[in-house]
Protein backbone atom coordinates (compact mmCIF):
# COMPACT_ATOMS: atom_id res chain seq x y z
CA UNK A 1 0.00 0.00 0.00
CA UNK A 2 2.42 2.58 0.56
CA UNK A 3 5.68 1.82 -1.78
CA UNK A 4 9.29 2.61 -0.48
CA UNK A 5 9.23 5.74 -3.35
CA UNK A 6 5.83 6.83 -1.77
CA UNK A 7 7.80 6.96 2.15
CA UNK A 8 11.03 8.75 0.73
CA UNK A 9 8.33 11.37 -0.85
CA UNK A 10 6.15 12.11 1.71
CA UNK A 11 9.22 12.20 4.19
CA UNK A 12 11.15 14.49 1.95
CA UNK A 13 8.00 16.89 1.26
CA UNK A 14 7.36 16.62 4.76
CA UNK A 15 10.60 18.10 6.65
CA UNK A 16 11.14 20.67 3.81
CA UNK A 17 8.13 21.97 4.57
CA UNK A 18 8.94 22.05 8.47
CA UNK A 19 12.04 23.89 7.87
CA UNK A 20 10.35 26.40 5.59
CA UNK A 21 8.07 27.43 8.41
CA UNK A 22 10.89 27.42 11.38
CA UNK A 23 13.02 29.22 9.16
CA UNK A 24 10.28 31.72 8.69
CA UNK A 25 9.98 31.90 12.04
CA UNK A 26 13.56 32.24 13.03
CA UNK A 27 13.91 34.95 11.04
CA UNK A 28 10.94 37.08 11.67
CA UNK A 29 11.30 36.54 15.41
CA UNK A 30 14.93 37.59 16.06
CA UNK A 31 14.55 41.40 16.56
CA UNK A 32 12.35 40.89 19.55
CA UNK A 33 14.20 38.56 20.77
CA UNK A 34 17.01 40.43 20.15
CA UNK A 35 16.08 42.93 21.30
CA UNK A 36 15.07 41.15 24.88
CA UNK A 37 18.60 40.10 25.16
CA UNK A 38 19.72 43.29 24.57
CA UNK A 39 16.94 44.89 27.50
CA UNK A 40 17.90 41.57 29.85
CA UNK A 41 21.68 42.68 29.53
CA UNK A 42 20.67 46.82 30.70
CA UNK A 43 19.42 45.47 33.63
CA UNK A 44 21.75 43.73 34.90
CA UNK A 45 24.73 46.65 34.10
CA UNK A 46 21.57 48.88 35.94
CA UNK A 47 21.10 46.12 39.05
CA UNK A 48 25.01 46.08 39.75
CA UNK A 49 24.73 49.60 40.34
CA UNK A 50 22.18 48.80 42.46
CA UNK A 51 18.96 50.62 40.45
CA UNK A 52 16.26 48.30 39.88
CA UNK A 53 14.47 48.29 36.58
CA UNK A 54 11.83 46.42 35.23
CA UNK A 55 11.50 45.37 31.28
CA UNK A 56 9.51 48.21 30.83
CA UNK A 57 11.76 50.99 32.14
CA UNK A 58 15.17 49.60 32.04
CA UNK A 59 16.09 50.86 28.17
CA UNK A 60 14.94 54.90 29.93
CA UNK A 61 17.26 54.26 33.10
CA UNK A 62 19.57 52.94 31.02
CA UNK A 63 19.98 55.76 29.11
CA UNK A 64 19.66 57.85 31.49
CA UNK A 65 22.60 56.43 34.11
CA UNK A 66 24.69 54.60 31.64
CA UNK A 67 26.53 57.89 30.49
CA UNK A 68 29.34 56.16 28.62
CA UNK A 69 30.46 52.75 26.89
CA UNK A 70 34.23 52.88 26.17
CA UNK A 71 36.16 50.31 24.51
CA UNK A 72 40.13 49.44 26.09
CA UNK A 73 42.26 47.77 24.38
CA UNK A 74 45.52 46.19 26.79
CA UNK A 75 47.64 48.69 27.28
CA UNK A 76 43.98 50.78 28.87
CA UNK A 77 43.84 53.43 25.71
CA UNK A 78 40.46 54.21 24.96
CA UNK A 79 39.90 53.43 21.30
CA UNK A 80 37.39 51.72 18.47
CA UNK A 81 35.87 48.53 19.04
CA UNK A 82 37.80 45.77 17.34
CA UNK A 83 38.26 42.09 19.03
CA UNK A 84 41.10 43.25 21.07
CA UNK A 85 39.07 45.57 23.09
CA UNK A 86 37.08 44.50 25.99
CA UNK A 87 33.76 47.39 27.09
CA UNK A 88 33.58 49.39 30.25
CA UNK A 89 29.94 50.63 31.16
CA UNK A 90 30.61 54.18 32.88
CA UNK A 91 27.67 54.84 35.06
CA UNK A 92 26.60 58.72 36.38
CA UNK A 93 24.77 58.53 39.43
CA UNK A 94 24.06 61.89 41.84
CA UNK A 95 27.38 62.84 40.34
CA UNK A 96 29.66 60.80 40.70
CA UNK A 97 31.22 58.09 38.55
CA UNK A 98 30.84 54.07 38.37
CA UNK A 99 32.56 51.81 36.24
CA UNK A 100 30.93 48.73 35.39
CA UNK A 101 33.23 45.81 33.92
CA UNK A 102 31.67 42.84 32.04
CA UNK A 103 33.24 39.31 33.29
CA UNK A 104 33.32 35.90 31.65
CA UNK A 105 34.21 32.77 32.78
CA UNK A 106 33.72 29.15 33.10
CA UNK A 107 32.40 27.06 36.09
CA UNK A 108 31.45 23.74 36.59
CA UNK A 109 29.26 22.70 34.08
CA UNK A 110 29.24 25.45 31.56
CA UNK A 111 29.81 29.45 30.93
CA UNK A 112 29.46 31.82 33.80
CA UNK A 113 29.21 35.70 33.49
CA UNK A 114 28.40 38.97 35.44
CA UNK A 115 29.38 42.50 36.43
CA UNK A 116 31.75 44.13 38.51
CA UNK A 117 30.57 47.93 39.33
CA UNK A 118 34.05 49.73 40.76
CA UNK A 119 33.36 53.16 42.43
CA UNK A 120 35.35 56.55 41.22
CA UNK A 121 38.59 55.32 43.21
CA UNK A 122 38.38 52.19 40.54
CA UNK A 123 39.62 50.52 43.89
CA UNK A 124 36.64 49.61 45.69
CA UNK A 125 33.28 47.38 44.82
CA UNK A 126 30.00 48.68 45.18
CA UNK A 127 28.38 45.97 43.07
CA UNK A 128 28.71 42.83 41.20
CA UNK A 129 25.99 40.61 39.11
CA UNK A 130 26.82 37.05 38.64
CA UNK A 131 24.83 34.58 36.03
CA UNK A 132 25.44 31.42 34.78
CA UNK A 133 24.60 28.80 32.03
CA UNK A 134 23.87 25.17 34.06
CA UNK A 135 25.33 25.54 37.85
CA UNK A 136 23.81 23.25 39.71
CA UNK A 137 20.86 24.64 41.54
CA UNK A 138 21.59 25.07 45.46
CA UNK A 139 25.17 24.58 44.95
CA UNK A 140 27.02 26.41 42.07
CA UNK A 141 23.77 28.10 41.16
CA UNK A 142 24.04 29.93 44.39
CA UNK A 143 26.19 32.84 42.76
CA UNK A 144 22.93 34.35 41.44
CA UNK A 145 21.69 35.02 44.83
CA UNK A 146 21.86 38.20 46.83
CA UNK A 147 23.52 37.04 49.86
CA UNK A 148 26.46 35.72 47.80
CA UNK A 149 26.94 38.47 45.89
CA UNK A 150 26.54 40.96 48.83
CA UNK A 151 29.68 40.29 50.02
CA UNK A 152 31.78 41.60 47.53
CA UNK A 153 30.09 45.24 48.51
CA UNK A 154 33.27 47.44 49.79
CA UNK A 155 36.05 44.66 49.20
CA UNK A 156 38.58 45.71 47.00
CA UNK A 157 40.84 44.93 44.02
CA UNK A 158 44.15 46.98 44.67
CA UNK A 159 46.63 46.50 47.68
CA UNK A 160 48.25 50.02 47.25
CA UNK A 161 49.18 50.01 43.59
CA UNK A 162 49.23 45.95 43.45
CA UNK A 163 46.55 44.55 41.62
CA UNK A 164 44.96 41.90 43.62
CA UNK A 165 41.52 40.98 42.49
CA UNK A 166 38.79 38.72 44.88
CA UNK A 167 39.42 35.20 45.67
CA UNK A 168 36.35 33.59 46.54
CA UNK A 169 37.68 30.78 49.22
CA UNK A 170 36.43 29.27 52.26
CA UNK A 171 36.62 30.62 55.74
CA UNK A 172 38.66 34.00 54.29
CA UNK A 173 35.54 36.17 53.43
CA UNK A 174 35.32 37.76 56.91
CA UNK A 175 38.21 40.12 57.53
CA UNK A 176 40.25 40.08 54.58
CA UNK A 177 39.54 42.51 52.19
CA UNK A 178 40.37 41.03 49.17
CA UNK A 179 38.15 37.75 49.39
CA UNK A 180 34.73 36.24 49.98
CA UNK A 181 33.57 33.15 51.34
CA UNK A 182 33.74 30.45 48.79
CA UNK A 183 29.77 28.70 48.28
CA UNK A 184 30.02 24.70 50.33
CA UNK A 185 29.46 22.21 47.64
CA UNK A 186 30.23 24.60 45.13
CA UNK A 187 34.09 24.43 45.39
CA UNK A 188 34.44 24.70 41.34
CA UNK A 189 31.97 27.26 40.82
CA UNK A 190 33.75 29.58 43.14
CA UNK A 191 37.20 28.76 42.16
CA UNK A 192 35.81 29.52 38.34
CA UNK A 193 34.44 33.21 40.16
CA UNK A 194 38.19 33.80 41.49
CA UNK A 195 39.48 32.77 38.34
CA UNK A 196 37.20 34.84 35.89
CA UNK A 197 37.51 37.90 38.37
CA UNK A 198 41.30 37.62 38.45
CA UNK A 199 41.63 37.22 34.26
CA UNK A 200 39.28 39.73 33.19
CA UNK A 201 39.69 42.60 35.92
CA UNK A 202 43.67 42.40 35.59
CA UNK A 203 42.87 43.11 31.98
CA UNK A 204 41.60 46.57 33.02
CA UNK A 205 44.61 47.18 34.91
CA UNK A 206 46.65 49.56 32.78
CA UNK A 207 43.29 51.60 32.33
CA UNK A 208 42.84 52.17 36.20
CA UNK A 209 46.16 52.80 36.45
CA UNK A 210 46.33 55.75 33.74
CA UNK A 211 43.21 56.76 35.25
CA UNK A 212 44.53 56.91 38.75
CA UNK A 213 47.30 59.29 37.29
CA UNK A 214 44.70 61.63 35.94
CA UNK B 1 -14.26 3.54 7.01
CA UNK B 2 -16.31 6.60 9.06
CA UNK B 3 -19.75 7.05 9.01
CA UNK B 4 -21.28 9.37 7.09
CA UNK B 5 -23.82 10.92 9.11
CA UNK B 6 -23.28 14.69 10.49
CA UNK B 7 -22.70 14.99 13.95
CA UNK B 8 -23.19 18.40 15.82
CA UNK B 9 -20.38 20.46 16.55
CA UNK B 10 -20.66 19.91 20.35
CA UNK B 11 -21.99 16.67 20.54
CA UNK B 12 -22.50 14.51 23.79
CA UNK B 13 -19.37 12.76 22.92
CA UNK B 14 -17.11 15.24 21.54
CA UNK B 15 -18.12 17.30 25.36
CA UNK B 16 -16.83 14.23 26.97
CA UNK B 17 -13.61 14.37 24.78
CA UNK B 18 -13.13 18.10 26.15
CA UNK B 19 -14.59 16.85 29.61
CA UNK B 20 -12.99 13.60 30.66
CA UNK B 21 -9.08 14.59 30.76
CA UNK B 22 -10.35 17.37 34.22
CA UNK B 23 -11.57 14.19 36.04
CA UNK B 24 -11.33 10.62 35.27
CA UNK B 25 -8.88 10.58 32.65
CA UNK B 26 -6.47 12.99 33.62
CA UNK B 27 -2.92 12.96 32.32
CA UNK B 28 -0.93 13.55 35.54
CA UNK B 29 -3.28 12.39 38.37
CA UNK B 30 -4.76 8.55 36.30
CA UNK B 31 -2.44 8.44 33.32
CA UNK B 32 0.68 9.87 35.09
CA UNK B 33 1.91 11.08 32.32
CA UNK B 34 4.00 14.32 32.33
CA UNK B 35 4.88 14.18 35.47
CA UNK B 36 8.57 15.23 34.97
CA UNK B 37 7.84 18.84 33.74
CA UNK B 38 5.17 18.75 36.63
CA UNK B 39 7.39 19.11 39.52
CA UNK B 40 9.63 20.97 37.69
CA UNK B 41 7.65 23.98 36.24
CA UNK B 42 5.44 24.54 39.20
CA UNK B 43 7.32 26.69 41.74
CA UNK B 44 5.81 29.80 41.04
CA UNK B 45 2.00 30.27 39.14
CA UNK B 46 2.98 32.32 36.66
CA UNK B 47 5.44 29.76 34.35
CA UNK B 48 3.40 26.99 35.46
CA UNK B 49 0.41 29.14 33.47
CA UNK B 50 2.67 29.87 30.51
CA UNK B 51 3.47 25.97 30.36
CA UNK B 52 0.11 24.93 30.97
CA UNK B 53 -0.97 26.73 27.58
CA UNK B 54 2.20 25.87 25.66
CA UNK B 55 1.17 22.23 26.30
CA UNK B 56 -2.11 22.71 25.56
CA UNK B 57 -1.37 24.41 22.26
CA UNK B 58 1.26 21.79 20.97
CA UNK B 59 -0.99 18.80 22.46
CA UNK B 60 -4.06 20.11 20.21
CA UNK B 61 -2.17 21.64 16.65
CA UNK B 62 -0.36 18.02 17.04
CA UNK B 63 -3.41 16.02 17.82
CA UNK B 64 -5.19 17.76 14.80
CA UNK B 65 -2.41 18.08 12.58
CA UNK B 66 -1.74 14.38 12.73
CA UNK B 67 -5.66 13.36 12.67
CA UNK B 68 -5.43 15.14 9.31
CA UNK B 69 -2.77 13.82 7.79
CA UNK B 70 -3.70 10.16 9.25
CA UNK B 71 -5.01 8.73 6.11
CA UNK B 72 -1.45 9.43 4.06
CA UNK B 73 0.87 8.75 6.94
CA UNK B 74 3.04 5.15 6.39
CA UNK B 75 2.58 3.79 9.68
CA UNK B 76 6.35 2.38 9.19
CA UNK B 77 7.07 5.61 9.68
CA UNK B 78 4.48 7.47 11.74
CA UNK B 79 6.54 8.12 14.77
CA UNK B 80 8.85 9.73 12.88
CA UNK B 81 6.26 11.65 11.16
CA UNK B 82 4.85 12.72 14.43
CA UNK B 83 8.08 13.67 15.81
CA UNK B 84 8.62 15.97 13.07
CA UNK B 85 5.50 18.21 13.65
CA UNK B 86 5.63 17.92 17.50
CA UNK B 87 8.77 18.99 17.56
CA UNK B 88 8.28 21.99 14.55
CA UNK B 89 5.38 23.03 17.38
CA UNK B 90 7.29 22.51 20.00
CA UNK B 91 10.02 24.93 18.43
CA UNK B 92 7.62 27.45 17.43
CA UNK B 93 6.10 27.88 20.68
CA UNK B 94 9.42 27.85 22.00
CA UNK B 95 10.45 30.42 19.68
CA UNK B 96 7.56 33.04 20.50
CA UNK B 97 7.93 32.95 24.23
CA UNK B 98 11.59 33.63 23.18
CA UNK B 99 10.43 36.79 21.77
CA UNK B 100 7.18 38.24 23.95
CA UNK B 101 7.01 36.86 27.40
CA UNK B 102 11.20 36.74 27.52
CA UNK B 103 11.33 36.75 31.34
CA UNK B 104 9.04 33.59 32.10
CA UNK B 105 10.50 31.70 28.77
CA UNK B 106 14.01 31.81 30.47
CA UNK B 107 12.18 30.12 33.79
CA UNK B 108 10.76 27.63 32.16
CA UNK B 109 14.22 27.12 30.14
CA UNK B 110 14.77 23.47 28.42
CA UNK B 111 11.09 22.56 29.89
CA UNK B 112 9.62 24.35 27.01
CA UNK B 113 11.79 22.39 24.48
CA UNK B 114 10.79 19.11 26.34
CA UNK B 115 7.38 18.95 25.41
CA UNK B 116 8.69 17.21 22.70
CA UNK B 117 9.46 14.32 24.78
CA UNK B 118 6.07 15.02 26.89
CA UNK B 119 4.20 11.72 27.55
CA UNK B 120 1.10 13.53 27.13
CA UNK B 121 1.57 14.54 23.04
CA UNK B 122 2.82 11.27 21.95
CA UNK B 123 0.45 9.48 23.94
CA UNK B 124 -2.59 11.85 22.62
CA UNK B 125 -1.89 11.33 18.69
CA UNK B 126 -1.15 7.58 19.23
CA UNK B 127 -4.04 6.49 21.17
CA UNK B 128 -6.76 8.92 19.76
CA UNK B 129 -5.83 10.81 16.92
CA UNK B 130 -4.30 8.46 14.41
CA UNK B 131 -8.14 7.16 14.49
CA UNK B 132 -10.68 9.81 14.77
CA UNK B 133 -11.64 12.98 12.94
CA UNK B 134 -9.91 16.25 13.05
CA UNK B 135 -12.54 17.78 15.08
CA UNK B 136 -12.75 15.51 17.85
CA UNK B 137 -8.64 15.50 17.61
CA UNK B 138 -8.65 18.54 18.01
CA UNK B 139 -11.20 18.53 20.95
CA UNK B 140 -9.46 15.60 22.52
CA UNK B 141 -5.81 17.77 22.41
CA UNK B 142 -7.28 20.92 24.16
CA UNK B 143 -9.23 18.13 26.98
CA UNK B 144 -5.50 16.94 28.02
CA UNK B 145 -3.53 19.99 27.28
CA UNK B 146 -6.23 21.89 29.91
CA UNK B 147 -6.40 18.57 32.46
CA UNK B 148 -2.88 18.76 32.40
CA UNK B 149 -2.73 22.27 33.31
CA UNK B 150 -5.44 22.43 35.71
CA UNK B 151 -3.19 19.89 38.10
CA UNK B 152 0.26 22.25 37.06
CA UNK B 153 -1.93 25.33 38.56
CA UNK B 154 -3.34 23.23 41.53
CA UNK B 155 -0.01 22.27 42.27
CA UNK B 156 1.70 25.74 41.56
CA UNK B 157 -0.88 27.29 43.47
CA UNK B 158 0.07 25.71 46.56
CA UNK B 159 3.90 25.61 46.03
CA UNK B 160 3.72 29.64 45.49
CA UNK B 161 1.71 30.53 48.30
CA UNK B 162 3.68 28.52 51.03
CA UNK B 163 7.17 28.63 49.22
CA UNK B 164 7.11 32.22 48.42
CA UNK B 165 4.33 33.43 50.54
CA UNK B 166 3.00 35.11 46.83
CA UNK B 167 -0.07 34.29 44.23
CA UNK B 168 1.04 35.31 40.68
CA UNK B 169 3.74 37.07 41.89
CA UNK B 170 1.92 38.91 44.48
CA UNK B 171 2.51 39.23 47.71
CA UNK B 172 -0.74 37.75 49.72
CA UNK B 173 0.88 36.73 53.53
CA UNK B 174 0.70 40.06 54.82
CA UNK B 175 3.70 41.17 56.89
CA UNK B 176 2.33 40.78 59.70
CA UNK B 177 2.64 37.02 59.68
CA UNK B 178 6.44 37.29 59.36
CA UNK B 179 7.49 39.92 62.02
CA UNK B 180 5.26 37.29 64.07
CA UNK B 181 7.35 34.27 63.51
CA UNK B 182 6.25 32.82 60.28
CA UNK B 183 8.33 31.73 57.45
CA UNK B 184 8.14 30.41 53.89
CA UNK B 185 9.10 26.59 53.68
CA UNK B 186 11.67 26.75 51.31
CA UNK B 187 10.88 22.55 51.00
CA UNK B 188 8.08 23.98 49.18
CA UNK B 189 9.80 25.29 45.94
CA UNK B 190 12.20 22.25 45.64
CA UNK B 191 11.02 19.59 43.38
CA UNK B 192 10.51 16.89 45.83
CA UNK B 193 7.45 19.13 47.26
CA UNK B 194 5.60 19.26 43.88
CA UNK B 195 6.03 15.14 43.91
CA UNK B 196 4.44 15.07 47.75
CA UNK B 197 1.66 17.75 46.36
CA UNK B 198 1.05 15.79 42.93
CA UNK B 199 0.65 12.20 45.71
CA UNK B 200 -1.87 14.46 47.56
CA UNK B 201 -3.62 15.47 44.60
CA UNK B 202 -4.12 11.59 43.21
CA UNK B 203 -4.75 10.43 46.83
CA UNK B 204 -7.55 12.88 47.04
CA UNK B 205 -9.06 12.17 43.73
CA UNK B 206 -9.09 8.72 44.28
CA UNK B 207 -10.34 8.58 47.57
CA UNK B 208 -13.30 10.55 45.69
CA UNK B 209 -13.57 7.84 42.45
CA UNK B 210 -13.45 4.14 43.78
CA UNK B 211 -13.21 2.80 40.33
CA UNK B 212 -9.83 4.51 40.07
CA UNK B 213 -8.01 1.75 42.85
CA UNK B 214 -6.61 -0.90 41.09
Amino acid sequence: MFTNKYIFVYSTILVVVAAAILATAAVGLKPYQEANVKIEKMQQLLSCVGITSTPKNAEELYNQYFTEELNIDKTGNVCTINNATKPVYICTKDGKKTYVIPVNGKGLWGAIWGNVALSDDLTTIVGVTFDHKSETPGLGAEITTPSFQKQFDGKTIFEGKNFTSVKVDKRMGKDNPHAVDAISGGTITSKGVSAMLYDCLSFYVPYFNKLKAK
Amino acid sequence: MEKQNKEPIFSTKNIRLLKNPFNKENPITVQVLGICSALAVTAKMQPAFVMAISVTVVVAMSNLICSMLRNTIPPRIRIIVQLVIVSLLVILVDQLLKAFVYEISKQLSVFVSLIVTNCIVMGRIEAFALNNKSFPSFLDGIGNGLGYGMILMVVSFIRELFGSGSLWGYKVIPQWFYEHGYANNSLMIMPPMALIVVGLIVWFHRSRNKDLCE
